[in-house]
């Protein structure tokens, strides 16, 4: 009886389809109930450092996007092979290996935003979020579905990134994507009434609008309120 | 195999690493050819920009052998030849005493004058800090200049690659009017003369950076701007007398 409940679970499990509820919650929970950012408050450094502009942030969220995804499904493919002892060091030399791979090729054909995103691409390396999907998810999980988490948390990433630096950007630089916003007549200088807010360029800015954001996703999102 | 014995913990890491040297040796080696091109075509561009020539990337190749008509390497203020200028590595040059420095010289021709590039390689406060200033055909006259850097303090030292600190070259001179070197002083008090350019508030030390830069790495050139200049010289366009009142 046992034995035949466990084979009806074994069928459940594999006949669960690609894009299953589970499955498209691993996408959809680190957008926003779990997002790693605000809510796990993870990765805040790089959220700092390159969210001045658009374009940057968005080669580096779809780095981010490649290394967590890819490397997500490494561990998981290796996850019975790695000895428990030195994983963490197994987790680390995926994630540095493909770090070298996206800087390889950022420089090869992308060289002017390798150069802006300088060592910031190195650092992923150290964005927590990914060794923490590694740990957390990837090396108890199926390759399928350690991808959708991977891909999924990479959007939460990415989904910040890009929201803190588009009001960076426009605020700071009256561009989005470098393509001018504020109209040159706005200008002072033109006789206008309007003036570039340098301090949004600074990453104090950074940190105050990612802030903002959790401000304001507290106060939507009923999961997240906490009681006290 | 027991998968927490020590053997198979050894085996495990050793292969692992060898597989992963194995694929990232292969991408360095096959996409070092594009890095390679990459960061020759932004040399180019910035040697044009001291020439006031803005090009994009992609069309640098061209525009550098349409403008730059030689390539000169100097031991001495003599031409050595063996090797190739734009090769020259000014970080290796300027670690060495000026009588023994390779430099690389590039003689651009642009709307039919010669000027005469010179590579610049310094230190400013958080790293190097380097550049390409271009002489008009006497030698002596800045037609302009770029500077580049690698980790200064942006909106204090960083500022020396925008055009509002570069713009101050043009039209100052690296020789006084007696033919003595002077090089360009960076100062703090507002600049006067032809020989001083304004600083940067807040950068001192990248402005001084600057400074050293100029007069060290220009020095290795003194002797052949002031001479022979090679078989370039030309003297149809030298500054007349009045305009160089005015610039003193």
């Amino acid at each position: 009886m046992a034995e035949a409940t466990e084979t009806l679970e074994k069928q459940k499990k594999q006949s669960e389809p690609l894009f299953g509820k589970k499955n498209r919650r691993l996408i959809s929970d680190p957008l926003n109930d779990n997002n790693p950012i605000t809510v796990q408050v993870l990765g805040i450094c790089s959220a700092l450092a390159i969210t001045v502009k658009m374009y940057p942030a968005l080669v580096m969220s779809l780095s981010v996007l490649f290394v967590m995804g890819a490397g997500n499904v490494i561990v998981s493919l290796m996850r019975n092979l790695i000895p428990n002892r030195i994983r963490i060091i197994v987790q680390l030399v995926v994630v540095a290996s493909l770090v070298i791979l996206v800087d390889q090729v950022l420089k090869a054909f992308v060289y002017d935003v390798s150069k802006e995103l300088s060592v910031f691409v190195g650092l992923i390396i150290t964005n927590c979020i990914i060794m923490g999907r590694f740990e957390a998810f990837a090396l108890t999980n199926k390759p399928w579905k350690s991808f959708l988490d991977g891909v999924g948390n990479a959007f939460g990433y990415a989904w910040i990134l890009l929201a803190v630096a588009f009001f960076r950007e426009l605020l700071g630089s009256g561009t989005v994507f470098g393509l001018q916003i504020i109209p040159d007549s706005w200008y002072l200088d033109a006789g206008g009434f309007y003036s570039d807010n340098g301090l949004m360029l600074l990453p104090p800015m950074a940190l105050i609008t990612v802030g903002v954001i959790i401000w304001v996703q507290r106060a939507k999102n009923s999961k997240l309120i906490e009681e006290d | 195999m027991n998968a927490n014995s020590n053997s198979y913990t050894f085996i495990f890491a050793a292969a692992l690493v060898v597989v992963v040297a194995a694929i990232l040796s292969f991408t360095a080696v096959s996409l070092d050819e594009r890095q390679d091109a990459n960061v020759r075509k932004e040399k180019m561009q910035s040697i044009l920009a001291s020439i006031k020539v803005d090009v994009s990337r992609e069309e640098a190749g061209k525009a550098f052998d349409a403008h730059i008509k030689d390539q000169v390497v100097l031991r001495n203020g003599e031409k050595v030849s063996g090797t190739k200028a734009f090769n020259i590595s000014m970080a290796k040059q300027v670690s060495k005493p000026i009588e023994e420095r390779k430099a690389p010289l590039y003689v651009a021709e642009k709307d039919n004058q010669t000027y005469y590039i010179i590579p610049l390689r310094g230190k400013g406060l958080w790293g190097p800090i380097w550049g390409y200033i271009s002489l008009k055909s006497d030698g002596k006259t800045v037609y302009g200049a770029v500077f580049d850097h690698k980790s200064e303090t942006p909106g204090l030292g960083a500022e020396i690659n925008t055009n509002e600190f570069q713009a101050q070259f043009p039209q100052k001179a690296v020789f006084g009017n007696n033919g003595d070197f002077t090089g360009i002083k960076v100062t703090k008090k507002p600049a006067k003369g032809p020989h001083q350019v304004d600083g940067i508030s807040g950068g001192t030390i990248t402005s001084n950076g600057v400074q050293k830069m100029i007069t060290d790495c220009v020095a290795a050139y003194k002797s052949f701007l002031k001479t022979d200049k090679g078989s370039y010289a030309d003297n149809s366009n030298l500054p007349n007398e009045s305009e160089l009142a005015i610039a003193e």
